[in-house]
C-alpha cells in the first residue's frame, strides 16, 4: 500500500545490492562489510553481476530475464542452488530491472531455461570455483582436499575445519571476470574456468520445488503492476480510433470539462486522456468528443480473410526444406492428395488490460513495466523521451498474463511518452477494448498440403506451404517507437520483420519441400491487425496443417494415424516420443475413422511436433455434440521431452496450461472485424475457454534425459493441440475439419451437410 | 457531486468521497490503494474483480460504491491470514495453480462462496458454478484439483 518514493531509489556506488520486498521496487541495502569497494559495472562478464553471496551467506542470482507465471525463476534458482551446493531456499532470483540485471532477452521464445539458464549455471559454477579457492586459502588446506556442504567449505575427512561463503565472502564483491560473447539478448552467454556440475551428481536440479509467490498470489499479497503506486502520478487511459487507420480532426476539450482535472495530451496523432484520480480518467476517455478523418475501410470483410491471403501478393519467401524432386515425383504418383488449412487472427486478450508507469523527467528516469522484455521497453521509452537509453531505468513488476508481444509493450512507451508530454509520472492502464482490440495479433494464414502416394500407400512426395501475414509486422522488442502504437501515431514508419515458419517434425519422405510466402500487413501504421508473437508464434497455426495433413495421408494410405507417421520416424527420441503417447492412450490401430452414430459421438485423434530441440506428441479425446456442434476435448495423453527436467512439478503444470490455451483457440478464438475495425472488443465478443469446457483429465509422461541439454517448455506442447483435436474430431464423425476454429456453429453446420 | 461512503473492507473501516455511481473497484483499488479486487475488463465478464459484498461474491467492477455503504466487503487478502488461510488458499497454494494469478479475486472469492452453500459438489457443478470467471493462462486442470481439494477439506 505505500507508494513508491525517492528514497527508494538505488544507490549502486559502494554497495552491494540486493532485493527487499519494498512494494514494486527494488530497494538498496548497504553491505556491512567493513571495506567496501565500488561494485563492478554491470556487464555480463563481472561475475557479480550474476552472484552475490550476502553477509548471512544466502545468495541472490540476477536473472536478466523475466516470470510471466511458468516458474522459471524457481528452475534458475534451483540452476544456482546446485552448482554453488547451497539449499534451494537460500537463493533469491532478481529478475527483470535494468539496474542489476543484464539484457539476456526478457522473456522470449521459451529460452528462460535453454538459453538464460546457461549464463546462471555458468557463473554459479565459476562463483563457486572461486569461493573455494578463496576457503582454501582461509582454511590452508589445497582446493582438492575441500568439498562443499550447504554454502559451507569445509576440509574432507576434517569437517571441522570449516568456513562458510558469507565468511569468506558475504557483503563483498567478487571481482572476478566472466568469458563474455560479446552478445546481448538471448544469445548472450557467459563462462568461467569452473566446469558445471555433472548431471549424475545433482541433487537439487530434477526435483520439485514450489513457487514462493504463488502463495503471495493466493494470498493476495503480490503487488501486481497495476498495484505500482507513485507518489503524485498523474493516471492516464488512451484513446484510440474508432476505426482503424483514421486519425483524430479536433478534439472537443469542453466534452470532459465537468470532470474534475481531466485534460488531453495529444501528440500528432497519439491522444490521450490525463486526470489525477482514476476513475476520473475513465470517465474522461468515455466521454471525450473526436472528431476523427473518416473511414478508409484499410481491411477485406472477414470472411473474406483467407481469400485475401490466398491472392495477396507475397512480400517473402522461403523453402527450407527442399529435398528430392516432389514435382517429378507427384507427376509420377499413383494417388495425389491436397488439402488447405486456415487459421485466423487471434488476440493475447490478456487477462488485464496493460499497464505501465514512467516518469521520464526526474535525474533517474524510470519505467514500470510488465512487459516480458523490460531491457528493451527502456530503450524505446527513452527514444520518445529523448534520453539516453542507459539513463532510464526499466523494473520488470508482474503483470495480467503475458503470451508474447502483447500490449504491454504498447503501454510501456504510451507511458514513456505521457511522461514526457506532461511532465509528470504517469501510470497509463488499458481499457479491455485497447487490450484485445488493439494488442499485435497471432498471424492468419492459409496453408496446402500436397503429396504423391504410390499403390502400396507410400509417401513418394510431400510438399507444404504456408502462406500468411509474418509474425512481425510489430517486431517483439519494444526497444524502437516504430514497433509501438505510439511511435507509429507520432511519425515512426512501421517498419516490421518478414518471418514466417515451416512444419516442425523428422518425417523423412525421400521428397519433400516445404515453403512459405509472406504477405504485407493489410494497414502498415498503427493497425489492430498488425501481428506480433503469440505464445508459440506460428507454432499452432502451422502444425495444425501440418498435422492434420499427415492424418490425410494415413486414411488416403489405408494406415492408421500413428503407425504411420512412425513409418516416417527414424530418430530415436521422436520415434520414443511418439509410442509413448499411444502407450499411454492404450491407442487403438485403425485405418478408418470410427464415425460415432449417436447424438454425442466420441473419437481419438493424434498428433505430434518439435519446437526447438523439444519433442511433445499427443493422443486426445474428443466429445462431439450433434445436436449443439459442441466439442468437449475431454481428454489427453501427452508424451514432452525437453531433454534434461529441472523442475517436474512446474513443468507438468505449465504443459496442462499450454494445452488448454491451445484447446481455447483450436475451439473458439477468432478475431472478428469488419472493413473498417475490430469487433472483438470483450470477453463476449472473443470468447475463451470456461472451465465447463475444460479437459477431464491430462495426462502427462516427461521423458527425463538428465544428459540432453534442457530444450524449451513454456510453448512447445500448444502447437500440438489444435491437429490432435481436428483429428479426433474425424474420428469421431467422419467430417474434416480444415479451418479454425472449431465453433459449435461450424460443426454444426458441417454436420447437418455430411 | 461527490459523497462520503463507508463501508468496511477486510475488517476495517473506510471512507472514501466519490462520485456515487463510479464502480466499487475503483474505490477499493484507486482510492484506497488495496490490490484485490484486479481491473479486467469492466464489464463483468471474467470476475478477476470479484469481492465478498456482505457474504456473497460481487463483480466491483461494475457495482456502483454507492451500493457498497454500510456494508461488509471481503477482498482476496481478507479471506484469509497467513496463520489461517482459507481452505481455497491451502489448496491453490498446495496444487501451485496460478500462473499470472490475476484472475484469482474471481476464481477464488467466487468457490469460496459456492462451497459454503455446496459443500459437497460434484466435478459438474463446480464447472457450472464456475461459468463466466475467466483464466487466460489456461490453468484450468489446476483449478479443478484446488477446489476439490478445498472442498474435501471444508466439508
Amino acid at each position: 500500500m505505500n507508494p513508491i518514493t525517492r528514497r527508494d531509489f538505488l544507490k549502486t556506488s559502494g554497495s552491494l545490492v540486493v532485493s527487499v520486498s519494498i512494494p514494486g521496487a527494488i530497494a538498496t541495502v548497504m553491505s556491512q562489510g567493513t571495506t567496501i569497494s565500488g561494485k563492478p559495472p554491470l556487464l555480463p562478464n563481472e561475475l557479480d553481476s550474476w552472484i552475490a553471496v550476502l553477509p548471512d551467506g544466502s545468495v541472490t542470482a540476477f536473472f536478466g530475464k523475466t516470470e510471466m507465471g511458468q516458474g522459471v525463476d524457481i528452475a534458475i534458482g534451483q540452476i544456482v542452488a546446485e552448482e554453488l551446493d547451497v539449499a534451494f531456499d537460500r537463493v533469491n532470483v532478481v529478475m527483470g530491472d535494468t539496474a542489476v540485471t543484464c539484457n539476456q532477452g526478457g522473456a522470449s521464445g521459451s529460452t528462460g531455461i535453454q538459453r538464460g539458464g546457461i549464463a546462471l549455471r555458468n557463473a554459479a559454477a565459476e562463483a563457486r570455483r572461486v569461493l573455494v579457492e578463496l576457503g582454501s586459502k582461509k582454511l590452508g588446506a589445497p582446493v582438492e582436499q575441500l568439498t562443499v556442504e550447504n554454502g559451507v567449505v569445509m576440509v574432507l575427512r576434517n569437517e571441522r575445519q570449516r568456513v562458510s561463503y558469507g565468511e569468506l565472502i558475504g557483503g563483498r564483491h567478487f571481482h572476478h571476470k566472466l568469458e563474455w560473447n560479446k552478445e546481448y539478448g538471448n544469445p548472450l552467454d557467459v563462462k568461467g574456468v569452473a566446469k558445471p556440475k555433472p548431471p549424475s551428481e545433482y541433487k537439487i536440479v530434477g526435483k520439485s520445488f514450489p513457487q514462493k509467490v504463488i502463495t503471495e498470489k493466493v494470498m493476495g499479497r503480490e503487488q501486481y503492476i497495476t498495484d505500482v503506486r507513485v507518489e503524485g502520478m498523474l493516471h492516464a487511459r488512451v484513446i484510440r480510433p474508432p476505426n482503424a487507420g483514421c486519425n483524430p480532426v479536433s478534439v472537443d476539450e469542453s466534452s470532459i470539462k465537468g470532470i474534475p482535472g481531466a485534460r488531453v495530451v495529444r501528440e500528432k496523432d497519439f491522444l490521450a486522456v490525463v486526470a489525477e484520480r482514476e476513475w476520473d480518467a475513465v470517465r474522461a476517455a468515455e466521454r471525450l468528443k473526436v472528431t476523427w478523418t473518416g473511414e478508409c475501410a484499410p481491411f477485406p470483410s472477414m470472411e473474406k480473410l483467407h481469400q485475401y491471403i490466398r491472392e495477396a501478393k507475397p512480400n517473402g519467401s522461403g523453402a527450407p526444406v527442399n529435398r528430392g524432386d516432389v514435382e517429378a515425383e507427384l507427376a509420377k504418383a499413383h494417388r495425389v492428395v491436397t488439402a488447405e488449412y486456415e487459421w485466423p487472427l487471434q488476440s493475447h486478450a490478456s487477462m488485464g488490460p496493460a499497464c505501465a508507469i514512467a516518469d521520464m523527467n526526474s535525474d533517474e528516469p524510470r519505467l514500470w513495466t510488465g512487459s516480458q522484455k523490460p531491457h528493451y521497453g527502456r530503450v524505446g521509452c527513452a527514444m520518445l523521451a529523448g534520453l539516453p537509453p542507459e539513463k532510464v531505468r526499466a523494473t520488470w513488476i508482474v503483470g495480467p498474463g503475458s503470451y508474447g508481444r502483447n500490449d504491454a509493450g504498447d503501454a510501456a512507451l504510451d507511458a514513456g511518452m505521457l511522461s514526457k508530454l506532461t511532465g509528470r509520472t504517469v501510470r497509463v492502464q488499458y481499457m479491455r477494448h485497447d487490450a484485445t482490440a488493439w494488442d499485435p495479433k497471432g498471424p492468419a494464414a492459409v496453408f496446402r498440403g500436397r503429396a504423391g502416394l504410390d499403390a502400396a500407400g507410400n509417401v513418394t512426395a510431400y510438399h507444404f506451404h504456408g502462406k500468411g501475414f509474418s509474425r512481425q509486422d510489430v517486431i517483439q522488442r519494444e526497444n524502437h517507437p516504430k514497433d509501438t502504437l505510439v511511435g507509429q501515431l507520432t511519425g515512426y514508419p512501421s517498419k516490421g520483420a518478414i518471418i514466417f515458419q515451416v512444419p516442425a517434425e523428422r518425417y523423412e519422405f525421400a521428397n519433400k519441400r516445404c515453403s512459405w510466402e509472406t504477405i504485407p500487413a493489410m494497414l502498415n501504421r498503427a493497425s489492430p491487425l498488425r501481428t506480433g508473437h503469440l505464445r508459440d508464434p506460428l507454432g499452432p497455426e502451422t502444425h495444425f496443417a501440418s498435422e492434420s495433413f499427415i492424418d490425410e495421408l494415413a486414411l488416403a494410405a489405408g494406415a492408421d494415424p500413428v503407425a504411420f507417421r512412425l513409418r516416417y520416424l527414424k530418430d530415436p527420441r521422436h520415434v520414443l516420443a511418439v509410442k509413448v503417447a499411444a502407450e499411454k492412450a492404450n491407442w487403438q490401430g485403425r485405418p478408418n475413422p470410427n464415425r460415432g452414430k449417436g447424438d454425442v459421438m466420441t473419437g481419438r485423434g493424434f498428433s505430434y511436433t518439435e519446437r526447438n530441440g523439444t519433442i511433445v506428441a499427443m493422443a486426445a479425446e474428443v466429445e462431439v455434440d450433434r445436436r449443439s456442434g459442441r466439442v468437449w476435448a475431454k481428454k489427453f495423453w501427452v508424451s514432452h521431452d525437453c531433454g534434461q527436467i529441472i523442475n517436474p512439478g512446474s513443468l507438468q503444470n505449465v504443459i496442462e496450461a499450454n494445452i488448454v490455451q491451445a484447446i481455447s483457440r483450436t475451439l473458439l478464438e477468432e478475431v472478428r472485424f469488419n472493413e473498417n475495425r475490430v469487433l472483438s472488443v470483450d470477453w463476449a465478443t472473443y470468447p475463451i475457454l470456461e472451465l465447463a469446457d475444460a479437459p477431464e483429465a491430462v495426462d502427462i509422461v516427461l521423458i527425463d534425459r538428465p544428459e540432453v541439454a534442457p530444450s524449451g517448455a513454456g510453448e512447445p506442447s500448444t502447437r500440438t493441440v489444435p491437429a490432435a483435436i481436428a483429428n479426433a474430431i474425424f474420428d469421431a464423425t467422419g467430417v474434416r475439419f480444415r479451418r479454425v476454429p472449431i465453433t459449435p456453429e461450424r460443426v454444426k453446420a458441417a454436420l447437418a451437410r455430411a | 457531486m461527490d459523497q462520503k461512503i463507508s463501508f468496511i473492507v477486510d475488517g476495517q473501516r473506510a471512507t472514501v468521497s466519490a462520485d456515487p455511481s463510479m464502480p466499487l473497484l475503483y474505490a477499493l483499488h484507486a482510492e484506497l490503494s488495496l490490490n484485490n479486487p484486479k481491473f479486467g475488463c469492466g464489464k463483468a465478464q471474467c470476475g478477476a474483480c470479484t469481492v465478498h459484498l456482505d457474504g456473497a461474491p460481487v463483480r466491483s467492477c461494475v457495482l456502483p460504491v454507492s451500493a457498497a455503504a454500510g456494508k461488509r466487503i471481503t477482498t482476496l487478502a481478507g479471506l484469509g491470514t497467513t496463520e489461517k488461510p482459507h481452505p481455497l488458499q491451502q489448496a491453490y497454494i498446495a496444487e501451485q495453480v496460478p500462473q499470472c494469478g490475476y484472475c484469482l479475486s474471481g476464481w477464488i472469492m467466487t468457490a469460496a462462496a459456492f462451497l459454503k452453500n455446496n459443500p459437497t459438489p460434484t466435478d459438474a457443478e463446480i464447472r457450472q458454478a464456475m461459468t463466466g470467471i475467466k483464466c487466460r493462462c489456461g490453468t484450468h486442470m489446476a483449478i479443478m484439483r484446488a477446489i476439490k481439494r478445498a472442498a474435501n477439506v471444508m466439508a
